[in-house]
């Protein structure tokens, strides 16, 4: 189907007519029987995929099934920050990708996603921490990945709301800055894709909830059992954040994922104060000014597992005590709204995009506090695994096996601190 | 006296004056009046502009629900807050209040324009374009949405003020001071109970504050309440906090409570915080939040002077203000009549009621026609006048076919809107109860509540008075109450009110502050917004700093209208904390320079800062990183210090090292199962260097163990490794090996550790330690032994991290610095020098000893630091050891640890430099290792570095390159020890 294509004019145009002539952006299709692949989860991660299948694979006949509304999980509850200056050659390699493909995503889509390369500037407070970020910008600098160090001073200059004096209790040492990195908006990136491969032919089923997996005599993915009718077709890709374990284990795969809940908050809006992104390991803090004027602010995973959406008040106590020490000015600042998501952890942080021991299943998860940045690159490569039934080289390494083998991709582990 | 102030009545103090400014002019206002009241008595009505058209606004609500009236308070340079709503604000003398979001002023704002653009600004309208070019988004259009966006202004300077937090635990909470809440904490405070009594306004008693004609028991309202807190004051066991909000409902009745303390006062207090954060655990918990009068959704409903029902009968009867002198009310319900009443007796106007029901009746009704008003039936409106004030309203009538008519317009000031109630199931629905839709009462009620907890009252939609109170009494023990109240039916309207089919143009908003209208939602529904969460974040209707709590419901109708769905089929957006914007600094509370973090010092910390010691913060501990003498940098202290050591003697201070007692009878069973090494065999009186793994077979902790008995070990851990070695013992301990008899006691603060290294340490214990023979041949390295100095027990090991002779002399704390004096004066004939971290780093590189966390990184096995000599390898099971069977565990292509050397060049490596195979490789290069540790080491006169490097093991001799950002470094890979290859310096 032809989609109208927004831009100044359009919104002009049909501005005088008071915006009546607007189509709907994705359509509301009843599930067909059966359909080449389907992508289960209607985040970012995999309504990309799915317009990935059908703008690079022509892989038309397919589906999204979302159990609630797309992008309700974590695309529409993170802290929205992207950057890839990752310290292994794998995980730099997926989210340069990923970043390259941001870039242009708005032109892509004909949705502006409001991606941002503000800057991301993470700061060093130790020695150690000091150590880290050398190594980080030295590895990035020969993966053509851009990360510099700036001095306090260069720091402040970059982020003026921030305190280097030395009366805080882990005063700033310098700091690791990707200026290609950045942040986007998160809802548009979900609404974006879904409209783009809307318009390619992929059917987006909303409050769609899988219940079982259809297995053939060998064993092979045949179809899906919905809360809105069976569906057959040879391939599925689980796309599921925080309930992939649940979801996978409908095919009896077990995957090395737990699920932890993440909270982030927003400040009431304010004119704009804060240019870039800012993240401290060392004292657990990211920050952020939206485009609306609030201030975004991550804080830790809970230390306990669990699928519900809300953590608890002294991880965001926590969080709150950092963000007062870099920036005392903000003390006076109040906190509009705290809310939840689920993130899946793998044993060492990286995550899956995979083949799995079910012939015809794919699977994309494990992206525990970090997917967001990753959505266009992820989706890109997860297409690619689906549509040529093997991955493409980027990710090749974020196999289930590596688990096996011992052929670990630990990004946190070699920060030492969560991602 | 303002013309708009009642001669008498109200809970203000009319003897107390107060004078503040407003956008720098001087207002008088009345003890007890908010900002807005003082502002509506001074007839001010605009106090801010919105959002996004930057339209004129007034004060809509009284409480905390108010969308509008939103206003920056400065108190003094550093203590700015923006964003404030007048309606919460209470004013003291000297209060500077500022209207916000617009430009050059109030009055004349330049951002006007885009509420005569808006055609082109429908919601969501910025997805659709900035897109081209590509590069204009970060230049151009950011840039100018940016400062387009946002309310107030972020405070420039760090906040001087302090803010406290506290614990409670108590049997009941309640939260809310309106009838339902005094009448259940009346009955409460006759039990034993613990209670907290919470109410987010400066005075206890909610709606009752505000009416006029009601008794209860023979009381007026007024008495009634003001007899009851006393009471409840009185009571030891009820703990009374107005002014302090019940924000957020976390699990097992875990409620966040944010008092504040200060903002009302003239002179603020010294030593008193700002705001008090309680976090109270509540056996039962009793919601008495109330419900909020919903506005009504018509065109040009948002212009100053239109206003809440019952907001303007709070403003007359609570405060003493007129909120206007000729009124219209429009209402979907009998009590808001009582508002027209009220204000007619205290002398307002009353243009007309319209009732937007076919039938209008009741007490009220025949009250209003009693006093002359003119009302219409099936009413609506549709449209209003004025500028920076209404000046008038637009009547229609909608007849028996549903199509409407236009009947009047009518001048007036003041507009009246009432469309019902929505009860506040906020914090209900915070703590996880389901809501369930209530089609009579068209409201979400509570439902089956998750918690061990009680609504009662009007947020669960019980309005008559009477029915309150007994709701109230009733969640603790039944209680009858003789009260006298108008009964009114609880009806209202959902949604826009009906309205010409041709009503195109003009905007009815639903969310005030965000400028989302009827048509927004329209908007949304056409292009596929369906989910009531697509619908608010496409709209951002719900999404301002009042999280829609006058709007949500009309959305939600809109939708549903638009949609043909049920509003349950709708459903709502996730209710989250905080109820209203909380304040980021109460919820940091103390924790704030020294302490942010507990700043871990050691007994010799107060002898080394006096000489002169610069120090490094290593997890929690200071640590003393070098001792300049004179004016040396870092450089010179260090290689002096080495230099020390190896050639007579130094002194370090190595108390942070974890330190974990492990004792009883399975003990070494307990350590063969953590550590790779065989405990079994190690005598008592010895130590051996012990390796911990994580479950994935790296590297996760080291450190020397003694074994002091048969069955007792000194475990020591990395300084930063203290808590979560002793985390994950306590783990295994008590969740997999509850077999094992074992016992772990953290002893790091008990022992103070002086590391005595160099071939002259001997001789400088010698003369101090009684009890030990010292000798290499009765104390050989890795020996362990109990003796004194100076009277003082100590638990001498011969140990060594630098590769010379050396003690590591264990004292108890409270010995610890006087036994560092001793020493350091004995070894003042053998050149003893003080020396920290920074040398201690080069010491132990020198021989090639890692550091865990610098040298590994979590990815690191034994095999690649070159320690698999320390795996016990007939142990049948330790921690990590079926993850090292894993292949690429042992594939001789992984990283190991070696050394480098430079050649052509005597400046040291970078640390985390990365290493290549081959010269002038393109990006992305293959980098084949990195440079973990790197020095110079003063001994040797050159750089060192340790590196780990793929299958670095065979590369001995090989030349690799360093890609630096100015050209390629040439290094040689060595073994990783570069002093003393044999060892004998240690054994001296």
């Amino acid at each position: 189907m032809t989609r109208q294509r927004f831009s100044a004019l359009s919104l002009f145009l049909r501005g005088l007519s008071r915006h009546r002539s607007w189509q709907i952006q994705w359509r509301k299709p009843t599930p067909k029987p059966a359909y080449d692949a389907v992508i289960v989860g209607g985040g970012g991660h995999g309504l990309g995929a799915a317009y990935y299948l059908a703008a690079e694979h022509g892989m038309t006949n397919i589906a999204v099934l979302e159990k609630s509304w797309i992008g309700g999980g974590n695309t529409g509850r993170n802290t929205t920050i992207i950057r890839s200056n990752y310290l292994f050659d794998e995980s730099a390699a997926l989210y340069d990708h990923s970043v390259k493909l941001w870039e242009d995503l708005a032109q892509v889509l004909n949705y502006n996603v409001m991606f941002s390369p503000r800057g991301v500037m993470m700061l060093a407070h130790t020695v150690h921490d000091m150590q880290s970020a050398q190594r980080h910008i030295h590895a990035n600098r020969c993966n053509g990945v851009d990360n510099e160090w700036l001095t306090p001073e260069q720091a402040k200059e970059f982020c003026p709301a921030l305190n280097i004096g030395s009366n805080i209790r882990y005063p700033v040492l310098g700091a690791a800055l990707q200026r290609r990195g950045g942040t986007a908006r998160h809802d548009a990136v979900a609404w974006g894709y879904a409209r783009a491969a809307d318009a390619l032919g992929v059917d987006i089923i909303e409050n769609c909830e899988v219940t079982g997996m259809i297995r053939d005599p060998s064993g092979a993915i045949a179809g899906l059992e919905t809360s809105r009718g069976e569906i057959r077709t040879r391939k599925v890709g689980v796309s599921a954040a925080g309930n992939t374990s649940v979801v996978m284990r409908l095919a009896g795969v077990d995957l090395p994922l737990e699920s932890y809940p993440l909270q982030a908050l927003v400040s009431e809006p304010i004119k704009p104060v804060f240019p870039c992104v800012v993240m401290s390991n060392t004292v657990h803090a990211y920050i952020s000014q939206s485009d609306k004027g609030e201030l975004v602010i991550g804080a830790g995973t809970d230390a306990y597992t669990s699928y519900t959406q809300r953590g608890a008040l002294h991880i965001n106590n926590h969080t709150l005590d950092a963000i007062c020490e870099l920036f005392p000015m903000f003390r006076r600042m109040r906190m509009l709204r705290n809310w939840g998501g689920i993130v899946d952890v793998t044993p060492d942080r990286s995550p899956i995009i995979a083949k799995t021991p079910v012939p015809g299943l794919y699977v994309n998860c494990g992206w525990g506090t970090g997917g967001f940045k990753a959505t266009p690159g992820s989706a890109h490569v997860f297409a690619w695994t689906i549509a040529r039934d093997e991955p493409h080289p980027i990710n090749a390494a974020f196999n289930i096996e590596r688990f096996r083998e011992g052929r670990l991709i630990g990004e946190a582990a070699a920060a030492a601190v969560a991602h | 006296m303002s013309a708009f102030r009642t001669q008498t009545g109200g809970r203000i103090d009319r003897t107390r004056k107060v004078h503040f400014t407003f956008d720098g002019k001087t207002y008088e206002g009345l003890q007890g009046d908010t900002l807005a009241s003082a502002l509506l008595a001074n007839g001010v009505h605009l106090l801010g502009r919105s959002f996004k058209y930057h339209r004129p606004r007034g004060i809509l609500a009284a409480g905390s629900e108010e969308p509008n009236a939103l206003v920056a308070v400065r108190r003094d340079e550093a203590r700015y807050t923006p964003n404030l709503r007048a309606t919460q604000v209470e004013i003291y003398d000297g209060l500077q209040a500022q209207s916000q979001n617009r430009w050059p002023s109030l009055r004349w704002d330049v951002g006007r324009i885009n509420d005569l653009l808006s055609r082109f600004f429908p919601a969501g309208f910025y997805y659709k374009t900035f897109m081209w070019p590509k590069s204009a988004w970060k230049s151009l259009y950011e840039p100018v949405i940016r400062r387009a966006a946002g309310i107030g202004k972020s405070p420039t300077l760090p906040d001087p003020d302090r803010y406290a937090q506290r614990y409670a635990h108590c049997e009941v909470l309640i939260v809310g001071a309106g009838p339902a809440g005094i009448a259940a904490a009346l009955q409460a405070a006759k039990t034993d109970a613990r209670v907290i009594f919470c109410d987010e306004q400066s005075e206890m008693g909610g709606s009752l504050l505000s009416e006029s004609a009601v008794s209860i028991d023979g009381l007026s309202a007024a008495d009634w309440v003001a007899q009851s807190l006393v009471a409840l004051a009185r009571n030891p066991r009820v703990t009374l906090l107005p002014r302090t909000t019940a924000f957020g409902y976390f699990p097992h009745n875990l409620i966040g409570l944010n008092e504040r303390v200060t903002e009302h006062l003239a002179q603020l207090p010294e030593h008193c915080a700002r705001e008090r954060l309680w976090q109270v655990r509540a056996g039962t918990v009793l919601l008495a939040t109330g419900a909020i009068e919903r506005p009504l959704v018509f065109a040009g409903n948002d212009r100053p002077g239109v206003m809440l029902a019952a907001a303007a009968r709070t403003y007359l009867n609570r405060y003493g203000v007129r909120t206007g002198s000729r009124a219209v009310l429009v209402t979907a319900n009998d009590a808001a009549y009582q508002a027209a009443l009220d204000l007619g007796a205290a002398g307002v106007s009353i243009a007309a009621i319209v009732d937007v029901r076919k039938n209008p009746g009741g007490e009220l009704h025949a009250a209003a026609h009693r006093a002359g008003i003119e009302i219409f039936a099936a009413g609506t409106v549709l449209g209003t006048r004025g500028s920076l004030r209404i000046s008038g309203v637009q009547i229609g009538q909608v007849d028996g076919s549903g199509a409407v008519h236009f009947k009047r317009s009518i001048a007036c000031d003041l507009l009246l809107m009432s469309g019902g109630h929505t009860p506040s199931v906020h914090l209900f629905s915070q703590s996880r109860g389901t809501l369930s839709w209530n089609e009579a009462l068209e409201s979400f009620l509570p439902g089956t509540p998750a918690e061990n907890q009680r609504s009662i009252g009007a947020c669960r939609g019980v309005y008559a008075l009477s029915a309150v109170l007994e709701d109230g009494a009733a969640a603790i023990a039944p209680q009858r109450f003789t009260v006298t109240a108008t009964v009114t039916s609880p009806s209202g309207w959902l949604g826009a009110l009906p309205r010409p089919v041709d009503s195109h143009g003009a905007k009815a908003f639903v969310d005030w502050q965000h400028d989302v209208t009827v048509k927004d939602i329209q908007l949304a529904t056409r292009e596929g917004f369906h989910s009531i969460e697509h619908i608010k974040r496409f709209t951002t209707t719900g999404m301002a700093t009042d999280q829609g709590k006058t709007s949500n419901l009309n959305a939600l109708a809109i939708a549903s209208d638009r949609l043909q769905k049920p509003i349950p089929e709708i459903g709502l957006t996730t209710f989250r904390m905080p109820f209203t914007p909380t304040t980021f600094g109460s919820f940091a509370g103390l924790s704030r320079g020294d302490l942010f973090d507990p700043v871990r010092r050691t007994p010799v910390h107060p002898w080394a800062a006096q000489r002169g010691a610069v120090f490094e913060d290593v997890s929690l501990w200071k640590r003393a990183r070098y001792f300049p003498v004179g004016d040396e940098d870092m450089h010179a202290a260090v290689n002096r210090e080495c230099v020390a050591v190896r050639s007579g003697c130094g002194i370090f201070d190595a108390s942070t090292l974890g330190k974990i007692e492990i004792v009883g009878p399975d003990a070494a069973t307990f350590l063969n199962r953590l550590y790779v090494n065989n405990w079994s065999t190690l005598a008592v009186g010895r130590s051996r260097y012990g390796i911990l793994l994580r479950d994935d077979g790296f590297i996760y902790d080291d450190g020397v163990i003694a074994r002091t008995a048969t069955d007792r070990f000194h475990v020591t851990t990395t300084t930063g490794g203290a808590a979560r070695v002793l985390g994950m013992m306590e783990d295994y301990r008590q969740t997999e090996w509850t077999d094992l008899k074992v016992w772990l006691t953290s002893t790091t603060e008990q022992w103070s550790v002086i590391a005595v290294q160099g071939p002259n340490s001997r001789r400088v214990l010698e003369g101090l330690v009684t009890g030990v023979d010292l000798s290499a041949a009765a104390m050989p390295h890795m020996s362990v032994a109990r003796g004194a100095i100076g009277g003082v027990p100590v638990l001498l090991f011969r140990v060594s991290f630098t590769g010379e002779l050396g003690f590591e002399v264990n004292v108890p704390s409270t010995h610890g610095q006087a036994v560092w004096e001793q020493i350091f004066a004995a070894g003042q004939a053998h050149g003893i020098t003080p020396y920290g971290t920074e040398a201690m780093h080069v010491l132990r590189a020198e021989k090639g000893y890692i550091i865990v966390g610098q040298d590994t990184d979590g990815t690191v096995t034994p095999d690649d630091a070159g320690l698999s000599w320390a795996i016990g390898k007939a142990k049948p099971d330790f921690v990590g050891k079926r993850s090292l069977q894993r292949p690429s565990m042992q594939a001789p292509e992984r990283k190991q640890l070696v050394g480098l050397i430079n050649v052509g060049s005597n400046v040291p490596l970078n640390e985390g430099a990365q290493v290549v195979e081959t010269r002038a490789q393109a990006v992305p290069m293959t980098m084949i290792g990195h440079v973990t540790s790197s020095y110079y080491s003063a001994v040797l006169g050159k750089p060192i570095a340790l590196a780990l490097i793929a299958g670095g093991r065979a590369r001995m001799g090989q030349r690799l390159y360093i890609p630096m950002p100015g050209g390629e470094l040439e290094v040689q890979v060595t073994a990783p020890v570069f002093y003393d290859l044999e060892g004998a310096r240690i054994h001296a």
